[in-house]
């Protein structure tokens, strides 16, 4: 201790001249690390905070002691402080000239501020300064300040900025600046969605470090939208092959393996993108498997590619041979000593599971090895184990590695069928009973409830699992699996076999009855309790009423503080009355109530009977606190009082699942309507027709105008201008797109972009003043298509090398398996208990379900495949719709053009306008060639540049419109607003005829006769017309 | 994608946060404290990760330091568990065979240094040479400037600092966490 004091001073020394820190700030540290107590660092802390608080308002304090207080309030921040008052301080310092103090004022703004703090928008600003620094270092600090604090608000900001330093000459640059993107997509996606080509560009970036970063949004879109980005498949797969052979930087190696890190990201991608894709997965094949191959087991970070490679196997089509290797690596992860690579091992087995449950069979004893030695520990077995091995405390007996437990809960939750459900299930809740943490518990309740309801061998079996759960960990459950209970109960398992389900109801009833008694139930469980009892209590006739309302009460009574439990028991104490009047049964011919309250006089003067007990109830609750307990106490009183017939119309028995029909058109008030439009009342006018002229259109267009709407603008005004002139570009970019016929499906993602381009710039430097004005700038064509020509020659020239590779590759791989396994099985011992338990769990795992008669839905696994088959085609079908959509798409002009403008008129293209509607009915004629050809090389990437001429001149048809428009100078506002406002949009041949003023007047007609008063977005348009 | 990363100290000291995603200071501390509690008590030989939340937090010991960085559910373990061991190693070049005093006095260098290999929640560089040479050339920015202000302090530094060097062989008892060398490459299979 003492040596580490004087080391600690004599650093200090050291860094006080080398890192500018003063004696006292080392103090200050030194004295946190010497604190004996949290209270004592506390104290401390306190101190700095008072004399930071004091200090740093004193007025020309020199710039390095500032720097000096700033690093103090980060580190007073870090160690749980609040240091707020020093913020405002660290936001003046980014402005600062000096790099040094820039970059201090920066690191301590995104250490202190979230994205929504107030002071952000005090630093958009500097921000928007720095990235254009030609001091790359200070454009680097910049992009760290953006990549945290620059919030949806903010982006418009700094977007063009950002993008456009995705051309610097620093990689470190370019690096950022797509992380930045990155970010940004993920706080809102919609505002880089014109973006997205610029991700695909950059993987092709010289700079490895770019292209790996670039991975990472790549991954994103291509989770949200796998489709689009079939085409890079083989770009993928080249890049992968090419790192896997050392063609990277030596700088890029990790511990001797090619640049590990992109590989995973690459992998990742690769499983994305394989999934339930055969082709797209036959394409990767070689190269994972040449990753199986030569992947170093023995470091860790060969294992983190080889756990890689086995996802991206389970996820992509299968493949035999990969499967094996798979099963291979598996294997030694399961049988490593690494609790890591056990993990992992489960993990993989989980994912490997779905697709050949043999694979469990074959590692069952690996399994059944965890199961048994960290699943088990109270076996005798086991605290041999463990004291022998390591005589450690008793919670390491108790506790091994919960870690692994759980995993290995979730492989069996995963592995579950009707053969082995009984068995996973009680483990399962044995382990929840025991633990403390909620938030698994309730992870794993929840998963029991699925397990049960999917797989129950029999209802009695279900009823008690569920009871079980319930008891446990009842307060942690969804309310909605309480919810679900009670209707599987009262729906039954959803066959026709009424028997089979009243013997779920009755052993229900049974098994509640039987615990009711139970102190302290969780509430959710008393609630289905009451519910049940009320529905079915007295159905099948073994109990009588009056046991089940005593039962009742009790509940009430003794759960007393709960509201929601004690309304639950009044209601069902309403049903059973109810159910028994029906019936024509008295309620006082039950012999074991002793104490029977004569009710003829205080209600209604009918004959019924209520138990003392229950009474008191409804008189306690009658007055209540609780306007909704008031409410029940009093129906119950109003119901026993009601005759047969009454009741069983407002009480039906056993009709819970019945439908409540809903008159949602209010019929019955018909008379009332019309009976006031007589006396001269407004008729009502639905919501979209109230304007007349609402937009269709802008509702197709709303993710795009999000972004203008919501966002601040952060330039200054420009000359008056209409303002929305800024939404043109979104519109007429979205309209265009459907139109361009791009070779790749993938592409009408981001042509929009490249066509709205050329033809927002033909408007002519005072048209179009927007935020994407940086993008034009950025993306002449001839920047990218010429690199990409370089590229896809190697990439396709590699893939085709590799292919002879494959067979080679995977028989030697299976062999090596099969030796390994055979060599392992002798070696096992095998306890009797130990067969026993794989025998339960594994036991049935190749046959079919054995219980499939009792017919408990269907298998999980086979859902689970329907499902993804049917998310895929679903797909599948939604992109050919959006094809065929298209022609419809083009119909509404953009509303808020400004038609008067002279610029707009001149933005038509110098080609004769009737070609390019030719052209635009050739693109609606055939929406087949869209999803057709899929070439399959680096040069798909750049595609676009054919695209985008086309698309500009298919952005046209809207410019068309306004020139017709033009003709009729005085109507053409008028025209055109009607045009979308009431004339249907799915008429394709209505574009070519371009706005129709005579039917715009029948319309507005129409819209006066409605009684739709012309007001808000369009008063003009009237005047036009008719003054 | 990386929640937050977190260095704290076997007394449960916190030596470095760096929070991806938006927490209060309330939760801040928290968090600190659940995973403290959590983490400091594992035994040695159990695996280095730790269900929490429903997240997943990736966790390895560094002599008397414990780095820990929170992940999402579907990220790769053993490839966050390399994360860290990557951010170490570039300490350990930046700082010369770094020991746990140097964080504690020169947490903002660590934080930038952090910067460099952490952005946004994910790693946006994997090779070493590219980030030590950027910071780098921050920090001779740095010097320059520094060097205007007062360059006698700083010849005093570079004395002070070669003495550091001399003297620190051994700066704590089990203080070193690694050297090019001594780093034990494969101690996590070995676990």
């Amino acid at each position: 201790m003492e040596q580490l004091k004087t080391i600690g001073r004599e650093l200090a020394m050291g860094s006080q001249g080398g890192f500018g820190q003063s004696k006292e700030f080392l103090d200050l540290v030194k004295s946190i690390g010497e604190a004996r107590s949290k209270a004592e660092e506390d104290r401390i802390v306190l101190r700095e905070i008072e004399s930071l608080k004091r200090r740093i308002v004193e007025p020309g304090i020199p710039k390095r002691k500032m720097k000096e207080y700033i690093i103090r309030l980060v580190y007073v921040e870090m160690l749980g402080h609040d240091a707020s008052f020093g913020y405002i301080h660290a936001v003046k310092m980014t402005h600062d000239d000096n790099l040094v103090l820039k970059r201090t004022g920066y690191l301590a703004v995104t250490l202190f501020l979230n994205e929504d703090h107030d002071l952000i928008i005090l630093i958009v600003n500097t921000i928007q300064k720095d990235l254009k620094s030609d001091n790359y270092l200070i454009v680097c600090a910049a992009l760290n300040a953006v990549c945290k604090l620059i919030n949806e608000e903010t982006i418009p900001a700094v977007l063009p900025q950002v993008v456009e330093l995705l051309g610097h000459s620093k990689e470190a640059v370019r690096k950022k600046a797509i992380m930045a993107l990155h970010r940004f997509y993920h706080k809102s996606s919609s505002s880089v969605s014109h973006l997205l080509s610029n991700f695909r560009k950059k993987l092709c970036d010289s700079d490895p470090g770019v292209m790996g970063a670039t991975l990472c949004p790549l991954f994103d879109l291509i989770t949200n939208d796998a489709n689009s980005y079939k085409d890079l498949v083989v770009s993928f797969v080249s890049i992968l092959k090419q790192v896997a052979e050392h063609r990277l930087p030596k700088a890029y190696d990790y511990h001797q393996l090619p640049a590990p890190f992109i590989q995973i990201r690459l992998l990742k991608i690769l499983a994305l993108l394989g999934s339930g894709d055969k082709q797209a997965s036959e394409h990767m094949y070689t190269v994972v498997g040449d990753i199986f191959r030569k992947c170093d087991s023995s470091s860790n970070i060969g294992n983190a590619v080889l756990y890689e490679c086995i996802c991206c196997v389970s996820s992509i089509h299968p493949n035999p041979k990969l499967l094996e290797a798979a099963a291979d690596v598996i294997a030694r992860f399961l049988k490593s000593d690494s609790h890591n690579l056990k993990y992992m091992g489960i993990d993989a087995l989980g994912r490997l599971i779905k697709l050949s449950p043999e694979i469990a069979e074959q590692h069952q004893l690996a399994v059944i090895d965890c199961l048994e030695v960290r699943l088990l520990p109270l076996s005798a077995h086991d605290t041999n184990h463990f004291v022998g091995n390591n005589a450690q405390c008793w919670c390491m007996t108790q506790d091994p590695d919960d870690t692994l437990k759980r995993k290995t809960f979730e492989l069996l939750y995963k592995m579950t069928k009707s053969s082995n459900v009984e068995v996973i299930v009680d483990r399962m809740i044995d382990y929840m009973i025991s633990i403390n943490d909620n938030h698994y518990k309730t992870e794993i309740a929840s998963r029991c409830v699925e397990l049960a309801e999917q797989f129950a061998p029999s209802n009695h079996w279900f009823i008690q699992t569920m009871n079980k759960v319930f008891e446990h960990a009842g307060d942690l459950v969804n309310i909605k699996v309480a919810h679900n209970l009670m209707r599987l109960i009262a729906e039954g398992f959803g066959e026709d076999d009424d028997t089979a389900d009243s013997q779920l109801r009755s052993s229900a009833v049974e098994s509640y009855l039987h615990i009711i008694g139970e102190p302290k139930l969780p509430s959710v469980f008393l609630q289905v309790i009451c519910w049940v009892l009320g529905e079915y209590g007295t159905a099948d006739g073994k109990f009588s009423a009056s046991y089940i309302t005593g039962k009742l009460c009790d509940v009430a009574e003794s759960y007393s503080s709960d509201e929601t439990v004690k309304a639950y028991a009044v209601t069902a104490l309403m049903k059973i009355y109810a159910f028994e009047i029906a019936a024509g049964r008295k309620l006082d011919i039950l012999p074991e109530n002793s104490v029977i309250w004569h009710m003829e006089d205080l209600y209604f003067g009918k004959s019924h009977f209520l138990l003392l007990q229950c009474q008191s109830l409804i008189e306690e609750l009658s007055a209540s606190h609780s306007t909704d307990l008031q409410q029940r106490a009093y129906e119950l009183q109003a119901v026993i009082g009601l005759d047969v017939r009454a009741i069983g119309s407002i009480m039906p028995s056993d009709a819970s699942c019945e439908d409540i029909e809903v008159d949602k058109s209010l019929s019955f008030l018909n008379d009332y309507v019309e009976k006031s439009l007589e006396k001269g009342a407004q008729p009502y006018i639905p919501e979209n027709e109230r304007f007349g002229m609402v937009n269709i259109s802008n509702f197709r267009n709303q993710d795009q105008l999000e972004v203008t709407s919501h966002s601040l603008r952060f330039e200054a005004y420009e000359l008056p201008k209409p303002s929305v002139q800024s939404r043109t570009p979104p519109i007429s970019v979205a309209s265009s797109t459907e139109l361009v016929p791009v070779p790749e499906p993938s592409y009408y993602r981001e042509t929009p972009q490249t066509a709205s381009v050329p033809s927002s710039s033909d408007t002519g430097p005072s048209g179009l003043k927007l935020r994407l004005d940086g993008v034009q700038k950025k993306w002449g064509k001839p920047t990218y298509s010429s690199s990409s020509a370089s590229t896809s020659n190697s990439s396709s020239l590699k893939v085709v090398n590799g292919v002879t590779q494959v067979d080679g590759v995977s028989s030697g791989n299976s062999k090596t398996h099969e030796t390994s396994y055979d060599s392992r099985r002798p070696q096992v011992e095998i306890s009797e208990e130990k067969q026993k338990l794989a025998a339960s769990l594994f036991g049935g795992s190749s046959k079919t379900e054995r219980r499939s008669s009792t017919g408990h839905k269907v298998a999980k696994a086979s859902s689970h495949a329907s499902e993804k088959l049917h998310t895929s085609k679903s797909t599948a079908i939604y992109s050919a719709g959006n094809a065929v959509e298209k022609p419809n798409l083009v119909q509404p002009p953009p509303d808020l053009l400004d038609l008067g403008e002279p610029i707009v008129a001149s933005s038509a293209p110098s080609e004769d306008p009737f070609r390019q509607l030719e052209g635009l009915l050739d693109t609606t004629q055939d929406p087949g060639t869209f999803g057709g050809t899929k070439a399959p090389d680096f040069m798909a990437l750049y595609a676009e540049t054919p695209a985008s001429s086309h698309g500009a001149g298919v952005a046209h048809p809207l410019s068309l419109n306004r020139e017709v428009d033009n003709l009729i100078p005085g109507l053409s506002n008028v025209s055109s607003n009607t045009v979308h406002g009431g004339t249907t949009v799915t008429n394709p041949s209505q574009i070519s005829k371009g706005p129709n003023v005579k039917e715009a007047l029948e319309k507005d007609a129409l819209v006066r006769q409605m009684g739709v008063t012309p007001s808000g977005q369009n008063p003009n348009l009237f005047k036009d017309l008719f003054g | 994608m990386i929640q937050f990363v977190l260095l704290i100290s076997r007394q449960g000291k916190v030596r470095l946060t760096k929070w991806y995603s938006p927490y209060t200071q309330k939760e801040r501390s928290k968090v600190i404290r659940e995973l403290s509690g959590v983490i400091l008590n594992r035994g040695p030989k159990l695996c280095n990760f730790v269900e929490w939340r429903g997240q997943k937090v990736v966790y390895k010991r560094y002599a008397s330091l414990y780095f820990c960085m929170c992940i999402d559910q579907d990220d790769n373990e053993l490839e966050v568990l390399e994360i860290i061991h990557h951010f170490v190693e570039i300490l350990d070049r930046y700082f010369g065979s770094v020991c746990e005093l140097d964080l504690i006095f020169n947490f903002h260098k660590a934080y930038y240094v952090l910067d460099e290999i952490l952005i946004a929640g994910e790693l946006q560089e994997s090779s070493k040479k590219t980030v030590a040479r950027l910071i780098a050339a921050q920090d001779s920015l740095v010097e320059t400037a520094k060097e205007q202000a007062s360059s006698i302090s700083n010849i005093i530094a570079q004395a002070t600092n070669r003495r550091k060097q001399s003297n620190g062989s051994c700066p704590i008892v089990n203080g070193r966490w690694l050297t090019k060398l001594h780093f034990p490459r494969h101690s996590l299979t070995e676990l």
